[in-house]
């Protein structure tokens, strides 16, 4: 036996790292002179202690959750998908048209159309990209990032001359129809007589995001689509040789990460903030990239590491308002996570893994 | 389009493209030796903020300036742990990199200036004279050409003569030809008995250096001071740079004077009426991006990238 036990690996990686990545930003803390000990206490309880917390909580994660699905399943094919953030704004237009153009006569219609156009939108965004690395072997990585600036810059010439409502400054759609107003998770939770904050943006994305991380482990475990992804994935000359065809594998996968991201709108334009802003996705498309490593690459672990991100993004701006620590100290702990789960893998995994094979010889 | 505009946008490309000719030659050092850098942008702003951080706190440019490339230069350093000792993953370790520099200049700027994250401007010796070489022949009033010429802060010389000497480093020494042959096939150059490790960390330590430089011209040639994000995506239109130049040192150049001019317009002219429609701002600061895709697609001359990039060499046993 020269591997480690499952549990082993996907439980104790990444929460090594996690305590890592903690450490340092703990000593960070302490190096500006404040206590880590109280500011830990502070992210917790403004983020866990009532359900108003909760509510901000989980409705960061529930943006974190579509990109963190987003990037896993490009991961999975072995693509790196960094265009998240792209994809997601493509997707925030789509929201946008649909709930400004379509007059829907229900919020349930309203939320179908607007899932239609965010992944339309998002998968088309991924288009591109996916097949200059499928046709013309154009490194997806650089491809994607590209197009994270050219989608900022059509956002913004779209909300400056297009979409801003006249007589406005702010570049910012139109306020969306009540009608589109999606139910909030306090309401929903209600009907099954669960008190809940509704002064919160948690929204019905929230169910919508678990049922794709349950969709996204059918389709790679179950379905021959998610085979040949994950086939290709681990070997592309094995995979040829099965007959699978990489050009179409390639664009599949990057699609289906399209879409996800750009499903990610419907909470954060749709479900919050009811109009298309500029920076509508504020960084999640690259929260993705820290949710998917820590989740290691499976739904379940994404949705887990999505609720911790959506922690601290929370306990971040409750530490923000509380003390004069800056909020950026969760992206230097973000910063770490990927650091520690993604580049530096070896570093945690293989001391780890030499423990429990001498343990076990 | 009259005369003295035209030199005055002249003038700001070559100011704004500096920074992106620093950061290329950083990334092609780095690319050319076979390890991918996606992480030119949080070395700059890493740069940037302890340049102007020194500067202040001592009151001298060239403190800043070694605290800027002392800065750049350890993560760098995380960048080689990353990708050469322990064979991570290069692109993933440039992300957490510009992640990293994003969130730490802001909460230590906060914390030691506490003024939201930018240090306080920075004067008289705290910055790059604005025109040495005309304080140097005392020229005090110069007509637009001289002053177009040599009415620039030292940094802009320095950029310029990094060219040349990078093509001879490159491609005229026995340094050079190792460099890039390590980016090419690893394999050859350690049956060669070259250390493939000691090389590809010399270029990733030549990247950290540069990027020093590209960020300490920001903040104390280009601007008075740190701002938060103040790089504002400028390593990543340098990584396109990069690739719209093929990884070689003169079109390196002159992809970055393409993609500071670009700046430049876009800052002067909100929209170009060029009379059958209206170019649009937006597509002026897009065009970098859009001319990489189409360079990467391989339509126009195509751009292939060193043999070895992006994979961690593993000597055979």
């Amino acid at each position: 036996m020269d591997k480690m036990p499952r549990w082993a690996d996907v439980l104790l990686v990444p929460l090594i790292c996690l305590i890592i990545a903690f450490f340092f930003c703990g000593i960070l803390i302490w190096a500006i002179g404040q206590s880590p000990v109280e500011a830990l206490t502070i992210m917790i309880t403004g983020s866990l202690g009532s359900t108003y917390g909760w509510g901000y909580t989980l409705y960061y994660a529930t943006n974190f959750m579509f990109t963190g699905l987003a990037v896993s399943i490009a991961f999975q094919a072995s693509l790196f998908n960094i265009g998240g953030e792209g994809q997601a704004t493509l997707g925030g237009l789509g929201v946008a048209l649909s709930c400004l153009f379509i007059p829907w006569p229900h919020w349930s219609l309203a939320l179908a159309g607007s899932m239609v156009a965010a992944m339309a939108f998002g998968a088309a965004w991924a288009f591109l990209p996916a097949w200059l690395q499928a046709k013309r072997g154009s490194h997806i990585v650089i491809t994607t990032m590209m197009f994270n600036f050219i989608a900022y810059a059509l956002m913004n010439y779209l909300l400056v001359n297009v979409l801003r409502p006249v007589g406005k400054m702010d570049p910012a759609s139109a306020r969306f129809d009540e009608v589109t107003n999606l139910p909030q998770l306090g309401e929903i939770l209600a009907l099954v007589g669960i008190p809940f904050s509704t002064r919160n943006p948690a929204n019905i994305s929230l169910l919508i995001a678990l049922a794709c991380a349950v969709g996204v482990w059918v389709l790679l475990w179950h379905t021959r689509l998610g085979f040949a992804i994950r086939a290709f994935g681990k070997s592309e000359k094995a995979a040829v040789y099965a007959g699978i065809s990489p050009v179409r594998i390639t664009l599949y996968a990057m699609m289906l990460s399209g879409a996800l991201s750009g499903l990610m709108a419907i909470n954060s334009v749709q479900g919050e903030a009811n109009r298309l802003l500029l920076n509508s996705v504020e960084g999640a498309g690259f929260i993705g990239i820290a949710v998917a490593l820590m989740g290691r690459n499976h739904p379940f672990g994404i949705v887990i590491a999505s609720i911790l991100f959506g922690f601290l993004y929370q306990g971040g701006s409750q530490l923000a308002l509380g003390t004069t620590i800056p909020r950026e100290v969760i992206v230097v702990l973000q910063a770490l996570v990927i650091l520690f789960t993604g580049a530096l893998p070896y570093m945690v995994q293989k001391p780890l893994e030499r423990l429990f094979v001498r343990r076990a010889a | 389009m009259e005369w003295a505009s035209f030199l005055q946008i002249l003038e700001s490309t070559i100011r704004l493209a500096t920074p992106l000719v620093f950061a290329c030659l950083a990334g092609l050092y780095s690319e050319r030796a076979g390890v991918f850098d996606i992480g030119l942008e949080g070395k700059m702003l890493v740069a940037a903020f302890a340049a102007a951080a020194a500067a202040f706190a001592t009151g001298s440019v060239w403190v800043g300036t070694l605290a800027g490339i002392g800065a750049a230069l350890l993560f760098a350093a995380i960048h080689g742990l990353a990708s050469i000792t322990f064979r991570g993953n290069q692109l993933i370790s440039g992300v957490a990199i510009n992640f990293l520099a994003s969130g730490l200049t802001v909460v230590l700027g906060a914390a030691w200036f506490r003024l939201g994250g930018q240090t306080p401007p920075l004067t008289g010796d705290m910055r790059f004279a604005d025109a040495p070489l005309l304080d140097l022949f005392g020229i005090t009033d110069p007509n637009p050409v001289i002053g177009l010429i040599f009415g620039h802060s030292i940094l802009v010389y320095v950029a310029l003569l990094l060219v040349p000497f990078s093509a001879w480093l490159l491609y005229r020494t026995r340094f050079g030809l190792r460099l890039r042959a390590v980016g090419e096939n690893p394999a050859a150059v350690d049956t060669a008995g070259v250390s493939v490790v000691g090389l590809r960390y010399a270029a990733v330590a030549i990247t950290g250096v540069l990027c020093g430089l590209a960020g300490a011209y920001m903040s104390m040639a280009l601007s008075a001071g740190f701002l938060r994000e103040m790089t504002a995506g400028r390593g990543y239109i340098a990584l396109a740079a990069l690739i719209f130049a093929k990884w070689r040192p003169w079109y390196c150049l002159m992809a970055c004077a393409l993609f500071g001019l670009l700046d430049a317009v876009a800052i002067r002219f909100q929209s170009i009426d060029i009379g059958v429609f209206i170019i649009p701002v937006q597509f002026t600061q897009a065009l970098p991006y859009i001319l990489t895709v189409i360079i990467l697609a391989g339509f126009v001359g195509k751009a292939i990238p060193p043999r070895a990039g992006g994979e961690p060499y593993v000597k055979e046993r």
